[in-house]
C-alpha cells in the first residue's frame, strides 16, 4: 500500500497539473472570491484516485482526467423528452450552455431567475451566502474536490429565489449536440420561508458533466427535486446536491439514472432546523458497460427531524451499481427519525451492487434504521404470476417495476411519478 | 376435461424422491372431484405439477386438459387453455397493486384466447361486480397483491381471480386451510356460484369440512403418490369419522 503522504502528494500534484495554470472566469468581487477558495480547496485536497476510501467503489480517472471522453449521441428515435406533457417553465442549456432562444422567459410570479453570468456580474445578496458556501461545508467529513472544482469554473448554471408558490415547475433540460466536451454547471437555489416549488432536471448535458446544485431551504419551505439521468449511454459524470435545511423545511430529491457509463450522484444534507424532512431517492437501471454510484450524506444536526434514503437498482450484463450512504446524527438532534435501504435487482450473474450503509449516532433517543439487500427476482412471485396467464416477460418487467415502486413513491407529485414509471418500463421493454 | 394417466414424478434436484408413483384422475366437464390424503401424500406436488411450476421432473405419464399435453406447456399456457390454481399460500406481491394485477392477467389470457382486451371502464365495473359477491372490501383492490391481507382475505383474493379469469379447470390446493368457518362459507360459496355444466374442480384438502359446503362427485384418496381408492361423497364422512388408518393398511393388503 501507498504511505498515506505519498498518496496525497500525488492527488496535489495531480490537481496542480490540472488546474494550477488555468485562470478562473471573469466574476464581480464576491464571486471571485469564492472561486479562488474553491480553487485553493482543490490545490490543497487533491483530485480524488481510487485509493481514496471514498472512491473506493468507483474509479474518478475519468471525471479527473484533462479531456473528456468523446461518445455517441443516442438516436430518440423521436420519442418525446421526459416531463414533456408537463406546463413548465422551460430553461435549457445545449452542451452545458445557457441557451436563451430555447428558452421561456426567466419570469414567473413567486420567484427570480438569473444565469450565474448575470449574477456573476451583479450583487446578488441572497446567492453570495450559499454559492460555494454550502459546496464548502460539505468538504467535510469527507473531501469532495470535484465540487470546487465545479465552483472555481462553473460558467453555467441558474441562480433561483423562491418567493412564494410558482404555479409552474422549473424545468432545466440539457440538450447535447456535440459528441465531446465537458458541461460545468452550477446552480443556486433559495427557497424562502414558507416558499414551495418544483425543479425538475433533465438530458444527457454533455460527453462528461459536472454539476453541483447548492439549495438552501429556508424555514417551512418545500423544495421538490425531480432528476431524469438518460438518453446517451456513453458519458461520464458527477452531480452533487448539497442541501441546507431550516425548521419545518421539507426536501424531496429523486433521480432516475438510465444508462451513462460512469455516473456519480452526491447528496449531501444538512438538516441546521427542528423538525426538518429530507427525502432523498433514487432509481436506476443499468444495462452493459454501466456504472453507477449515489453517494449520500445526511446529517441531522437539529432535533425531531426526519431523513429516508430510498435507492432501487435494476442491474444486468456487467453493470454495476454502488450505494455509500451515511446518517450522521449529533447529540443535539434527539427525536431523529432516519430510514435508509439500498436494494439491487441483479438480472443475472455478471451484475454487481456495492454497498456501504453507516450510521453515526450522538443523540440517545433516535430511531434509526438501515438496510441493503441485493437479489434477483423472487421465482415464486413469477410463478405466480405466470399461473394467472401472464407470459414470462410481461410478469419480469411487472416484478421489476414493482421493485422500483418504493423509490418512485418518493415524488410527492403522482403525474410525474407517472411519467418516470412509464420511462422506465419503454427503456425496459426496449432492452428486452 | 382433465385426464391424469400413471403420472410418476420425481424431485428435480434430488431423483431419489420420488413424489408422484402412477397416479391416474379423470374428471370429466362440470364434476367436482375431492383429493384427500394424509400430510406427503403428494397433494399438492400434484397440483403444482399440473400448474408447472419448476422443480420437479416427470418420468412417466401424462396429463391432459381436454385433450391437449398440459405437460408440454409454460405456466402462462396452461391457464390460457383453462388452468386455474387456487395457491395454499397466495404470493405476496409488494409494488404490485392487485387491480393493476388483475387487469394485466384478464388482459394477457384474452389476448391468449384471441379476445380483445377489456377497457378500463368494462374491467372496473366487472371486478367491482366480482369483489362485492365475495364481501371483498374495495380497499382491497388497491392494496398490493396480498400484502397485509389476512388469511380468509388471501383465499378471497384467490377465487375473486377465478372468477375473473372463469378457467375450465379449477384446482384448489387447500383452501380450507387457514380460514374460519365464516370465511370458508363466503369462499365455498364464490366457489359454488361458479359451478357450471362445463366447469370442472379438483379441490385438495385435509378435512371433510369443506366438502360440507362444496359438495363434490368424487372422492380420491391418495397416499405415497398414488390414488388408493375411490368412492363418493361418503368416503370423505368415512376419512372424517376413522382417519386415513384403515384405508392406509387396507391399500397395503
Amino acid at each position: 500500500m501507498m504511505p498515506r503522504a505519498k498518496l496525497k502528494a500525488r492527488k496535489v500534484e495531480a490537481a496542480e497539473a490540472l488546474v494550477g495554470a488555468r485562470p478562473l472566469p471573469e466574476s464581480n468581487v464576491w464571486m471571485r472570491r469564492a472561486r479562488e477558495a474553491a480553487h485553493a480547496r482543490v490545490l490543497d485536497m487533491g483530485l480524488p484516485t481510487k485509493r481514496d476510501e471514498y472512491w473506493r467503489f468507483t474509479d474518478p480517472r475519468r471525471l479527473t482526467a484533462a479531456e473528456a471522453e468523446a461518445g455517441k449521441l443516442h438516436d430518440t428515435q423521436g420519442e418525446a423528452p421526459v416531463f414533456d406533457a408537463f406546463d413548465r417553465l422551460k430553461i435549457v442549456f445545449t452542451n452545458g450552455v445557457f441557451d436563451a432562444e430555447a428558452s421561456d422567459a426567466l419570469e414567473m410570479d413567486g420567484v427570480e431567475i438569473a444565469p450565474l453570468a448575470e449574477a456573476a456580474a451583479a450583487d446578488l445578496h441572497w446567492a453570495r451566502d450559499i454559492y460555494g458556501v454550502l459546496e464548502q461545508r460539505g468538504q467535510n467529513p469527507v473531501e469532495r474536490p470535484l465540487a470546487s472544482l465545479n465552483t472555481a469554473y462553473a460558467r453555467e448554471g441558474m441562480f433561483i429565489r423562491v418567493t412564494g408558490n410558482p404555479e409552474r415547475p422549473i424545468s432545466l433540460i440539457y440538450n447535447r449536440s456535440a459528441e465531446d466536451g465537458d458541461a460545468i454547471v452550477h446552480h443556486v437555489i433559495r427557497v424562502e420561508a414558507g416558499a414551495e416549488v418544483t425543479i425538475l432536471e433533465n438530458g444527457p448535458v454533455a460527453a462528461r458533466f459536472n454539476q453541483v446544485m447548492e439549495a438552501d431551504i429556508a424555514e417551512g419551505a418545500t423544495l421538490h427535486h425531480i432528476r431524469a439521468q438518460g438518453r446517451d449511454h456513453e458519458r461520464a459524470g458527477t452531480a452533487h446536491l448539497f442541501a441546507r435545511l431550516g425548521a419545518e423545511a421539507q426536501l424531496k430529491s429523486f433521480t432516475l439514472t438510465a444508462n451513462g457509463s460512469l455516473i456519480r450522484n452526491e447528496a449531501v444534507i444538512w438538516l441546521d432546523g427542528a423538525d426538518g424532512s429530507a427525502h432523498i431517492a433514487g432509481a436506476t437501471v443499468g444495462d452493459g458497460a454501466f456504472h453507477h454510484d449515489d453517494t449520500v450524506f445526511i446529517n441531522h444536526a437539529a432535533p425531531r427531524c426526519e431523513s429516508r434514503q430510498v435507492f432501487k437498482k435494476v442491474l444486468r450484463h456487467g453493470a454495476v451499481g454502488v450505494f455509500q450512504g451515511k446518517i450522521l446524527v449529533d447529540q443535539v438532534a434527539q427525536l431523529t427519525d432516519g430510514y435508509q435501504i439500498s436494494q439491487a435487482l441483479l438480472l443475472d450473474e455478471d451484475a454487481q451492487f456495492l454497498a456501504k450503509p453507516e450510521l453515526e449516532i450522538y443523540a440517545d433517543d433516535v430511531q434509526c434504521s438501515h438496510g441493503s439487500t441485493s437479489g434477483e427476482i423472487d421465482k415464486s412471485q413469477l410463478f405466480y404470476l405466470r399461473t394467472r396467464g401472464v407470459a414470462e416477460d410481461e410478469a419480469k418487467l411487472l416484478l421489476v417495476l414493482a421493485f422500483l415502486a418504493e423509490a418512485l413513491e418518493e415524488i410527492a407529485d403522482q403525474g410525474f411519478a407517472d411519467d418516470l414509471r412509464d420511462r422506465l418500463e419503454a427503456w425496459l421493454k426496449r432492452r428486452g | 376435461m382433465l385426464e391424469i394417466k400413471n403420472l410418476h414424478c420425481e424431485l428435480e434436484e434430488d431423483s431419489e424422491v420420488k413424489i408422484l408413483n402412477g397416479l391416474s384422475l379423470t374428471v370429466n366437464p362440470g364434476e367436482v372431484h375431492a383429493i384427500m390424503g394424509p400430510n406427503g401424500s403428494g397433494k399438492s406436488t400434484l397440483s403444482y405439477v399440473l400448474s408447472g411450476r419448476d422443480g420437479y421432473e416427470v418420468t412417466e405419464g401424462s396429463a391432459t386438459l381436454e385433450g391437449a399435453d398440459l405437460l408440454d406447456m409454460e405456466p402462462e399456457e396452461r391457464a390460457a387453455a383453462g388452468l386455474f390454481l387456487a395457491f395454499q399460500y397466495p404470493v405476496e406481491i409488494p409494488g404490485v397493486g392487485n387491480m393493476t394485477f388483475l387487469r394485466t392477467a384478464v388482459n394477457a389470457q384474452r389476448k391468449a384466447r384471441g379476445m380483445e382486451e377489456l377497457s378500463a371502464g368494462e374491467f372496473l365495473k366487472l371486478v367491482r361486480a366480482k369483489a362485492k359477491e365475495l364481501q371483498i372490501d374495495p380497499d382491497m383492490l388497491k392494496r398490493p397483491v396480498n400484502v397485509g391481507f389476512s388469511g380468509g382475505e388471501k383465499k378471497r383474493n384467490e377465487i375473486l381471480q377465478m372468477a375473473m379469469l372463469e378457467p375450465k379447470m379449477c384446482i384448489l390446493d387447500e383452501t380450507d386451510s387457514g380460514l374460519d368457518v365464516d370465511a370458508m362459507k363466503l369462499v365455498s360459496d364464490g366457489v359454488n356460484a361458479l359451478r357450471d355444466a362445463e366447469r370442472s374442480f379438483l379441490v385438495i384438502t385435509h378435512y371433510q369440512r369443506l366438502l360440507n359446503h362444496i359438495k363434490p362427485d368424487v372422492v380420491h384418496i391418495m397416499s405415497e403418490g398414488r390414488i388408493i381408492k375411490t368412492g363418493g361423497p361418503e368416503l370423505a364422512l368415512e376419512v372424517e369419522e376413522n382417519g386415513y388408518g384403515d384405508l392406509l393398511a387396507e391399500a397395503q393388503a
